[in-house]
């Protein structure tokens, strides 16, 4: 959209190949279709099951039992999918940008073939590609992962509930699905291999797996699974999961209606085309690597977005890198894509908003007496009068002695963290230092002030 | 003879809660006197302040139960299956938020003991610049004398005296969160309750902070299912430093549609009790020249509020008052015109009526009385949030007070209307979710002010708020990533300006 501003010719080709279980889904992305929007608005459902039982000692009433309907939540989440995806075609169209609804992969020097839901092949040439084809969920390898297990990707638009749930994985995807599938009722149990959340805040992310077993949700630990077999078809049906110990020769049993692969997820860029053209990949991850322009190693070929390799693979980057990337190609600019301080925020049932350094990488980078950590529990107002955990919500913030006290890592876990880390990230660009924080008034009473 | 205590303070809110505490730290032998004249209405309370008593604490805690109101609607939306009626009981929240206020005062007291802070339940006064005489209810005298004296002791409501039974019948926000029973009497029938402001001053600014506590109260009332009408003499709305005339319309805009009725340009000239104990107000409305009666349960008053200095025998001692406001006269060190006496929080003239505030000056005069610091309180670029059922936060400069400072040429104001996501399924109206920030053209667009209203609005502003303190730039929010999805990322992405005319509405992903 951006490029079409400067008046350039620009066309977009969009494909999602369909799940191994059929699923596909409209213009956007893994964002808008399979992820952030869908995510957040299941989250949300569930963090309004917790507000019904709030209310109560705020003094609502109603009746005791009240039950969570799948499909009601499932259709108003994919009704507001569809109006992005039409949004997006809407938005395109007005820009002048074409759109092709296709398939599209390198075929020489500057060449692209673009193949359709139908099989029809038509050829493309471009002075410049912009190769922003993100990810797709990964699956085990072992027997019935693909037959019988579902993940991200199909979780969103079930047709049915997914009932008694075995989440694999102990990514911020499987965190965040088990944690909003327990908030809506559902029987959930996650299978972690090592550890959670790798790559974050080892303390917070321990603090964020004891929250969620605290409220209900079961944690198998140091095992993988080595088999999936159907019991019983159904919506959902019956599977039995055979795992073994990470640890030793141990195997376990469990069975549960819908198994839910987050193992991980691998780049879209195997099957473009890119050995045609040039362009080098990691042959381990599949992401490709590029200079600070987002530059591949062929000139005119150009990357954002999750297949990159070394960046944080979110939303908002992928579009600020293309947007600032369009920039400087057609309108003169030279702003680079600042990577350094990006925010991020994990919606789990408590939620984690992190921006900077974790401990232990600032402990790694600078060394253990050169930084100094000032933390905080914390007890929301709003969870007083209901009786809610008072000694959960966490806040710490990671300074840089020899350069002021900057703030190198801020850590916050609690209600709305994203609300809350946000303007922390912007301070944060700003060269925010310890004495800066101390100095600035609190706004009472809300979370943030801490 | 030497001075029993090294400090004394008069008033055991949050700004002489923290300076005691503060004081105590560096081994000084500190003393604290907090009393609570009854309110008319015969309310009082424990240890702790307004804040935690009669403001911030309650009043948020009554803002969420109206806002899970709210959620209880969307819940819906989102697939939970509630059978209807859902209705609210006034006592259950009372009592919770009474118990947990109780908590609080406990928790004080405790605090104070363990600090090793000697707590006097007394009304102090002074007879002379180091000595104060302490009052109990019962009338016992202790006299006590300190080496330093803070005077904290805050403000209380005002009554508009002029209004016939407005002392007698109607109640301010000291009554309204300790009332064990509804303002309206049976929860499932609705009731009006009126509330009446006698010039709107909508934001917490450096003169009232009332009209957002009013304007925070009709909007939980309104929320918990009571039928609330807001009285106000005058509009439009006028602007301080940090209220934006435009931000204000736009929260009462919300609370209209929210259901919060608005009688605009009436006042009110007098309150009568009927027989079946309701209350027959009489008003005039200027705009039709008209004379209207009606009736309701509960009447309150929400007209600002005075410092409490009254019986503290300030002439006695010299320590200078602002003629008009009655407020005690600072300089920047928190001292008053008489030397070893100081005062801090709400009572203090041209600062912002706020805890936080309040705290942060308490804590500092500690530290330059005991602990050898020379930092001054920093009054600029404090961030507020009012609590109306769409809050409002906002840091810095509001757009009137930019121009007025920097003329309208030196202003780039960028702005945007926004959906929260969570709005979308529940199928919310967001015509009033709106941000806006105030720069500089020149010098980098340095950020002047800040302003946002939607949900979480203090959790949003907060953050922010160091931002302008370290000086934050247009350019550098804009290199800032935002956070996927929430409501705050949008300030990272503001580009439409005003002067542009352009449709500020976010689109899309």
């Amino acid at each position: 959209q951006e490029a079409a501003k400067y008046g350039k010719k620009v066309m977009v080709l969009d494909f999602v190949t369909p799940t191994p279980l059929g699923n596909s889904w409209g213009l956007g992305g893994t964002c808008v279709n399979v992820g952030c929007i869908p995510k957040k608005l299941m989250h949300q459902a569930a963090l309004l099951g917790q507000a019904l039982q709030d209310s109560r000692k705020f003094g609502w009433q109603f009746t005791e039992e009240v039950k969570h309907n799948w499909m009601t939540m499932a259709e108003s989440v994919q009704n507001y999918i569809g109006s992005l995806n039409w949004g997006y075609r809407v938005a395109l169209r007005e820009k002048n940008v074409t759109y092709e609804n296709a398939y599209g992969e390198f075929v020489g020097p500057h060449t692209i073939k673009a193949t359709n839901k139908r099989g029809v092949e038509k050829l493309y040439t471009a002075e410049r590609f912009l190769i922003a084809t993100g990810e797709r969920p990964r699956y085990l390898g072992i027997p019935g992962d693909k037959e019988y297990c579902i993940s991200s990707d199909d979780l969103f638009s079930l047709p049915y509930c997914p009932g008694k749930t075995l989440v694999v994985g102990a990514s911020y995807v499987a965190l965040e699905c088990a944690g909003f599938l327990a908030g809506l009722g559902l029987d959930v149990t996650v299978m972690v291999r090592s550890i959670l959340l790798r790559g974050f805040d080892q303390d917070i992310a321990n603090k964020i797996g004891e929250y969620m077993e605290e409220h209900g949700i079961n944690f198998i630990r140091q095992f993988v699974p080595i088999k999936v077999e159907q019991i019983e078809k159904g919506t959902p049906g019956r599977l039995r999961v055979t795992a073994k110990s990470t640890k030793g020769n141990q195997i376990i049993e469990g069975e549960y209606n819908t198994v839910l692969l987050a193992i991980g997820r691998d780049a879209c860029t195997r099957k473009i085309g890119l050995d045609k053209v040039g362009v080098k990949i990691n042959e381990k991850t599949g992401k490709i690597p590029v200079n600070d322009e987002e530059q591949t190693n062929v000139p005119y070929i150009y990357a954002v977005g999750d297949i990159l390799q070394d960046k944080l693979e979110l939303t908002p980057l992928a579009i600020q890198a293309g947007r600032l990337l369009v920039q400087r190609l057609y309108a003169g600019a030279t702003s680079k894509c600042d990577y350094v301080n990006v925010p991020t925020t994990v919606f789990t049932p408590l939620e984690y908003g992190a921006c900077g350094y974790s401990e232990e990488t600032a402990v790694e980078k600078f060394g253990e007496k050169n930084i100094e950590v000032y933390h905080s529990h914390f007890w929301p107002l709003e969870w007083t009068v209901p009786s809610r955990d008072n000694n959960k919500c966490y806040a710490k913030i990671i300074c840089n002695i020899q350069d002021n006290e900057r703030v190198i890592g801020f850590h916050v876990l609690g209600p709305n963290a994203g609300e809350v880390t946000q303007g922390f990230a912007a301070a944060m660009k700003c060269g925010l230092t310890k004495e800066q924080l101390d100095s600035t008034i609190g706004i009472h009473p809300v979370c943030a002030e801490v | 003879g030497k001075n029993e205590y090294d400090l004394l303070i008069i008033g055991g809110g949050s700004g002489g809660l923290a300076c005691a505490k503060e004081a105590a730290k560096f081994g000084r032998k500190v003393a604290v006197l907090d009393y609570v004249e009854p309110s008319p209405q015969g309310t009082k309370w424990g240890l702790g302040g307004t804040c935690v008593n009669v403001g911030c604490i309650p009043k948020k805690l009554m803002h969420q139960a109206a806002l899970l109101g709210s959620a209880i609607k969307d819940a819906q939306h989102y697939g939970w299956n509630i059978t209807q009626p859902v209705h609210h009981t006034w006592s259950v929240m009372a009592q919770a938020v009474q118990n947990y206020v109780k908590s609080l005062n406990w928790g004080h007291r405790v605090q104070l003991q363990d600090k090793k802070v000697k707590y006097f339940n007394m009304k102090g006064s002074f007879s002379d610049p180091h000595t104060i005489r302490g009052l109990t209810k019962a009338g016992k005298e202790t006299i006590v004398t300190a080496e330093n004296i803070v005077i904290a002791t805050g403000g209380r409501p005002k009554y508009p005296m002029h209004i016939a039974g407005a002392l007698e019948y109607g109640i301010t926000s000291d009554d309204l969160f300790w009332l064990k029973e509804s303002p309206g009497k049976t929860p499932l029938v609705y009731y009006p309750f009126i509330l009446y402001l006698y010039e709107i001053i909508v934001y917490i600014s450096l003169t009232g902070s009332s009209p957002d506590v009013s304007l925070e109260c009709a909007g939980f009332l309104t929320g918990i299912g009571l039928e609330t009408t807001v009285m106000m003499r005058s509009i439009p709305l006028r602007g301080f430093d940090q209220v934006s005339t435009q931000m204000a319309s736009l929260v009462t805009e919300h609370m209209e549609s929210y259901g919060t009725k608005f009688l605009k340009r009436c006042f009110p000239t007098k309150v009568e009790k009927l027989e079946s104990n309701r209350l027959q107000v009489t008003w005039k409305n200027t705009d039709l020249r008209t004379e209207v009666t009606d009736s309701f349960d509960t009447v309150m008053w929400a007209v600002g509020r005075a410092p409490d200095t009254e019986t503290l025998n300030l002439e006695t001692v010299g320590v200078k008052t602002n003629s008009e406001t009655g407020k005690i006269i600072v300089d920047a060190s928190e001292a008053t015109s008489v030397p070893h006496i100081y005062a801090v929080g709400d009572i203090t003239e041209g600062r912002p009526e706020l805890t936080p505030t309040a705290i942060a000056a308490g804590k500092l005069l500690a530290q330059r009385l005991f602990g050898q610091s020379s930092e001054l309180m920093d009054y600029d670029n404090i961030p507020t949030t009012v609590f109306t059922p769409l809050e409002y936060g906002c840091v810095g400069l509001s757009e009137e007070a930019a121009v007025q400072c920097y003329g309208s040429d030196n202003i780039e104001v960028y702005h945007a209307y926004y959906k929260p996501l969570e709005f979308t399924v529940a199928e919310r109206d967001a015509a009033q979710c709106y941000m806006k920030m105030v720069c500089l053209r020149e010098r980098d667009q340095r950020i002047l002010g800040l302003h946002f209203i939607g949900p979480n609005a203090g959790e949003v502003i907060q953050g922010f708020a160091l931002g302008i303190k370290c000086g934050a730039t247009y350019p550098q929010l804009m290199k800032t990533i935002g956070i996927h999805p929430t409501c705050a990322e949008e300030i990272t992405k503001l580009h439409i300006t005003k002067d542009s005319g352009l449709d500020a509405t976010v689109t899309g992903c």
